[in-house]
């Protein structure tokens, strides 16, 4: 969240869900508040129901049960043509049989703005996203890119509080998203704009937005701020989702000062913090991000439990070095360290010994 | 088609010419009847056949007397008011509820799509004698037959199928986010549809239009039953002229109506064109 904006529950859903066949809810009692300002990622697998949350949003489809408030006001009775919300397509949607200019212009004319003041919001709209010159072209011939700046601008020409974003760089390559991800929340935070945006890509959702709502199975898994979300993961759903993750199965041993002691079911012991787990003998996942795993001695805490590793793989990227051990019976434990001038490259076949320190690494739900 | 590759085997030589040869013979089959009827028309004697002056290329043997006979007889002229008079109603009607049909029926949660477009399609696939003496009954009881208003619709009812069938296939290709986009923007259902749906669509509308009118112009059945002698059209002077006279006039007639498609298909062939060119169509 920027420090302007605060969570005043500009968009509020209570207690939502959606069933679509009357059976099967696709969004299981969704409890989510949207501060003035913010940008809020709806980030999930395919089926989380987190395009379906959006589209109830826009109003395309209905909550089957609960309230859904914009502004303080419930809009569930309220079609989608007078709630004034912008919103990208993930195809853009953008009308073939006009120009670009006229494009924008549709919902100023439907206001009922006057011609000279459209004329002056288009070309600024179309400015804003460097498209000045495209005004007379026809969708059709513009790029994939361009087409993406063009449906941006449709969407906040006509000046909402809240924009609505479905995966809308999903069809850009590489390059061109994070140049787009970059503008979009530039653009977003200067024009002071509310945005939902909807994204399946991580990367995504993490460089763009102020909260992050993980969705799983309907419901809202972990809702942070990009940090929390990546190092401070509440479940193992999270952890898994976000990023890359080596975990390892075990029991509690004991939890003590705030540390818990897990005994590993491929042998070993290890120090981890204990999120969601409580007491000795629980089944545990403890998760630990490749990037905090350390195989220096003199860098770890001279009690800190360390196992036996065997490097499989050692791959030089670059700015880092991804190396693949053996730990227990896991073949796929990940380790990147930086590619620093004191780094030792290990070699394929060697036997090392890991560590971390214990708030790195998260025993969670099994 | 390309030109035959260097490499191809001796069934292929045989294949690629027999292919022209039956594609010729199937245009002939078509057209021939058609074609025959143009130089017939100009034919200075009351004849149906070919006279020797004009296989002789004698201009003796040519006249517009047929063509005369149609603009001054008031019987053609009159038939070809009523002609004019039917057709754009009955095509105006099957093009505004054929339209409205697609639409409604090309929505997933309507009830029954399938059985009720089967309805709808019905008079395209009942025989016409059928569809014509069950109006000729369902008219006489509610005061239609014999009237202009009836002869429209029964003519409207036969152009529905082929605008639902056209709209329709040009509603596959719709791309349904565009009336959310418009919602989205502000725009109520009735804007969305004529400034968003219908401009897409229009291609599909046309051409449906076009087979309406077409049908309701060269109709001879249904208006024999429906209609009464103040609603004679073309088609059934021509049907009368041929049983009853015998006079090469209906050949020119016949010349002018051939004329007439030709020229309403290739116009909106080249509106077509147009209009998908200007909206840029992707091959998406």
């Amino acid at each position: 969240m920027t420090d302007s904006a605060k969570d005043d529950g500009f968009v509020v859903f209570d207690h939502v869900q959606k069933s679509y066949d009357g059976e099967i809810l696709v969004v299981k009692d969704l409890n989510l508040s949207i501060g003035r300002g913010e940008f809020l990622t709806m980030l999930g697998p395919s089926g989380s129901g987190k395009t379906t949350c959006l589209m109830m949003l826009a109003g395309f489809e209905t909550a089957t049960h609960g309230d859904i408030r914009l502004g303080g006001k419930p809009i569930n009775n309220i079609p989608p043509h007078k709630r004034g919300i912008g919103m990208v397509f993930q195809n853009y949607a953008l009308f073939p049989h006009m120009t670009i200019a006229e494009n924008l212009s549709f919902p100023l004319e439907v206001r009922k703005i006057g011609k000279s003041d459209r004329e002056a919001k288009v070309k600024r709209a179309l400015d804003m996203v460097e498209m000045g010159d495209f005004g007379g072209r026809r969708p059709a011939q513009l790029s994939g890119g361009q087409q993406q700046r063009v449906a941006l601008a449709r969407a906040l020409v006509f000046e909402p509080e809240l924009v609505l974003m479905d995966e809308p760089l999903g069809a850009l390559d590489k390059q061109l998203r994070e140049k787009m991800q970059f503008e979009i929340t530039h653009l977003a935070h200067s024009l002071g704009i509310t945005v939902v945006y909807v994204t399946h890509d991580q990367t995504e959702a993490l460089t763009m937005s102020d909260r992050v709502a993980v969705f799983d199975d309907g419901r809202i898994q972990q809702i942070a701020p990009p940090d929390q979300l990546y190092e401070a993961p509440e479940n193992s759903f999270v952890a898994q989702f976000i990023g890359e993750n080596n975990t390892m199965e075990g029991t509690i041993e004991e939890i003590k000062n705030g540390v818990a002691l897990v005994k590993l079911d491929s042998g070993g012991m290890i120090d981890a913090k204990p999120i969601n787990v409580s007491k000795a003998g629980e089944r545990t996942r403890v998760s630990i991000r490749p990037e905090r795993v350390e195989y220096n001695r003199d860098r770890l805490s001279p009690d800190a439990h360390t196992l036996k590793a065997e490097v499989l793989e050692f791959i030089y990227m670059g700015d880092i070095f991804r190396t693949r051990l053996r730990v227990g019976g896991n073949d796929e434990f990940i380790v990147k360290t930086r590619n620093a001038p004191d780094q030792r490259r290990l070699t394929p076949g060697e036997t090392i010994e890991i560590g971390w320190m214990p708030d790195d690494c998260r025993a969670l739900d099994a | 088609m390309s030109a035959l590759p260097p490499y191809a085997t001796t069934p292929q030589r045989v294949w690629y010419y027999s292919f022209r040869v039956i594609c010729g013979l199937i245009f002939f089959f078509l057209i021939a009847p058609i074609v025959v009827i143009i130089p017939l028309s100009f034919n200075a004697e009351d004849f149906f056949t070919f006279t020797p002056e004009m296989l002789a290329f004698d201009p003796e043997g040519y006249s517009l007397k047929h063509y005369q006979d149609f603009f001054s007889n008031s019987d053609w002229q009159n038939a070809l008011y009523n002609s004019v008079r039917i057709a754009p109603l009955a095509t105006l009607l099957s093009v505004s509820f054929g339209t409205l049909a697609a639409i409604g029926l090309s929505q997933d949660h309507v009830p029954f799509r399938r059985a009720i477009m089967a309805i709808l399609i019905s008079p395209m696939i009942v025989p016409l004698i059928i569809s014509a003496a069950g109006m000729y009954f369902f008219y006489s009881r509610i005061g239609l037959q014999g009237t202009y208003i009836g002869v429209v619709l029964a003519h409207a009812a036969l152009g529905i199928p082929f605008v639902i069938i056209t709209v329709t296939a040009t509603l596959v290709g719709f791309d349904r986010s565009l009336t959310r986009a418009a919602a989205n923007m502000g725009a109520n259902p009735v804007t969305t549809f004529f400034k968003v749906q219908m401009p897409l669509i229009l291609p599909g509308v046309i051409s449906g239009g076009l087979f309406a009118f077409i049908t309701s112009f060269d109709e001879v059945v249904v208006v024999l039953f429906v209609g009464s002698s103040g609603q004679k059209t073309l088609p059934w002077q021509m049907f009368t002229g041929l049983r009853e006279q015998i006079s090469p006039t209906i050949l020119a007639v016949a010349t002018i109506l051939v004329g007439i498609s030709i020229l309403l298909l290739a116009t909106v062939e080249l509106l077509r064109r147009r209009s998908e060119r200007l909206r840029g169509m992707s091959p998406t």
